[in-house]
């Protein structure tokens, strides 16, 4: 029987973005349905009725939510090109630094580039002290993963594809300095090269 | 062979550090917890172990940290394969691993600012985790446990909170089994699992370390 894999995503969305680098780090076949937030489907609600948001990947009818977990589903389901390592301790330091990613980087990041004025420069300094920290994990190693990428280097997708684009639309290097991350900036470019990551760029519109 | 050391940097009234102790026990692991003066002044050993956050637990396996308290639990149950605590299908997988990241992103904060809060706000604060708790009770739906068969993974990520349950009802003049009898039954449940008999704090010292925690912090 066929595997039925359908993503209920939307194309800007970090987090959806990086549910399908995963599929097709894989070789999944899936079908992306996208979402209109400000109008969400009747679907989206059924299958996510707790937090009512993307990505929810629908497999054989079974929906999964939160990009963390469909991520862990997916390396478990499909077994080709593994995205966690195999050593329980490795793993538990992949799954540490991907929340670290989730929950202070990001929120960290966007509110560098919301921030009014007066508050920007304190919300850049906060922000730089966390990419430090990732600099600093990364040394030596072409990936967060190793030599090829694994979950920590899909979840940083933001960091990834999506800061470059931000600091390009408004005209400044703010925050993600050559000088400042020398290595982050190597693992950017290792990242972006990567052939499974380039097909899942997002035109820069 | 050489003889595993197994050390928790501990808290006795955090809920993370008793998810940790709770799946120890659970496994049968023998280890030695060091109780951490989170008032006084954080061990050189907490500082240096989990330098992102610097709090409790942190899990030492032969001296390798592990950090985050659900995080710890993974690792456990992946060290220590029997009894397992995860389902062995992905998508029951997927299910308790959801389930847990509610709990932990919901029950906690939403119970604190009962106590944090007065007049009005306590109010919506009562009502939101009141509102917390019957989403908790649909999934538990028919089962006696979170677990698909038995007592698992998300039993042990939100039976610990609910040592602090009391102290939200003593602040907010409520009772949880007023609103959430299935939920209540299930703690009674699993208050009968020696685990959990033995390593849940004593609710009202935690109702006084509530209260001593707002003097200190100037809370009204």
């Amino acid at each position: 029987m066929a595997d039925e894999v359908k993503l209920f995503g939307v194309w800007a969305s970090p987090y959806s973005r990086r549910v399908e680098v995963a599929l097709k780090l894989k070789g999944v076949k899936y079908e992306f349905i996208e979402e209109d937030l400000s109008n969400k489907s009747d679907l989206l609600l059924k299958y996510n009725p707790v937090h009512k948001k993307i990505p929810v990947l629908l497999h054989n009818g079974k929906p999964i939510v939160e990009s963390l977990v469909i991520l862990e589903y997916i390396d478990e389901t499909w077994k080709g090109n593994p995205i966690l390592p195999h050593d329980p301790y490795q793993k538990a330091v992949a799954r540490f630094w991907a929340k670290f990613l989730d929950e202070k980087c990001f929120p960290a990041l966007r509110k560098a580039f919301s921030s009014k004025e007066d508050e920007q420069e304190k919300a850049i300094e906060e922000a730089s002290e966390l990419l430090k920290i990732l600099e600093n994990e990364l040394n030596g190693k072409k990936f967060f993963g190793g030599d090829k990428i694994g979950l920590v280097d899909i979840v940083a997708n933001f960091i990834g594809f999506w800061l470059g684009v931000i600091q390009e639309a408004k005209g400044e290097e703010l925050l993600l300095t050559h000088k400042k991350f020398p290595i982050l900036c190597k693992w950017i470019d290792e990242y972006v090269n990567c052939s499974v990551i380039k097909e899942n760029l997002p035109c820069q519109r | 062979m050489s003889k595993e050391e197994v050390v928790l940097l501990d808290f006795w009234a955090s809920p993370f550090c008793l998810k940790v102790k709770i799946a120890l026990d659970e496994k049968g692991v023998a280890h030695e917890g060091r109780e951490e003066d989170l008032f006084g002044g954080k061990s050189e050993l907490l500082l240096k172990s989990n330098p992102i956050y610097q709090k409790v637990p942190v899990f030492l396996h032969n001296g390798k940290p592990v950090c985050e308290s659900t995080n710890i639990v993974g690792y456990i149950d992946e060290t220590w394969p029997s009894p397992p605590l995860l389902p062995p299908c992905p998508y029951g997988r997927a299910r308790d691993r959801f389930w847990a990241d509610f709990i932990d992103k919901k029950v906690f904060d939403a119970g604190n600012k009962i106590w944090k809060t007065k007049g009005e706000q306590l109010e919506v604060a009562k009502k939101d985790f009141i509102e917390i708790l019957k989403q908790l009770e649909g999934a538990l739906g028919q089962k006696d446990y979170f677990g698909a068969d038995s007592f698992g993974f998300v039993d042990i990520i939100a039976i610990p909170f609910t040592s602090w349950f009391y102290a939200y009802e003593k602040y907010g003049s409520f009772k949880v089994e007023d609103h959430c009898p299935k939920l209540s039954a299930w703690m009674k449940r699993c208050m009968e699992r020696e685990s959990v008999a033995k390593l849940l704090p004593d609710p009202e010292k935690v109702y006084e370390f509530v209260i001593m925690f707002r003097k200190m912090n100037g809370i009204e």
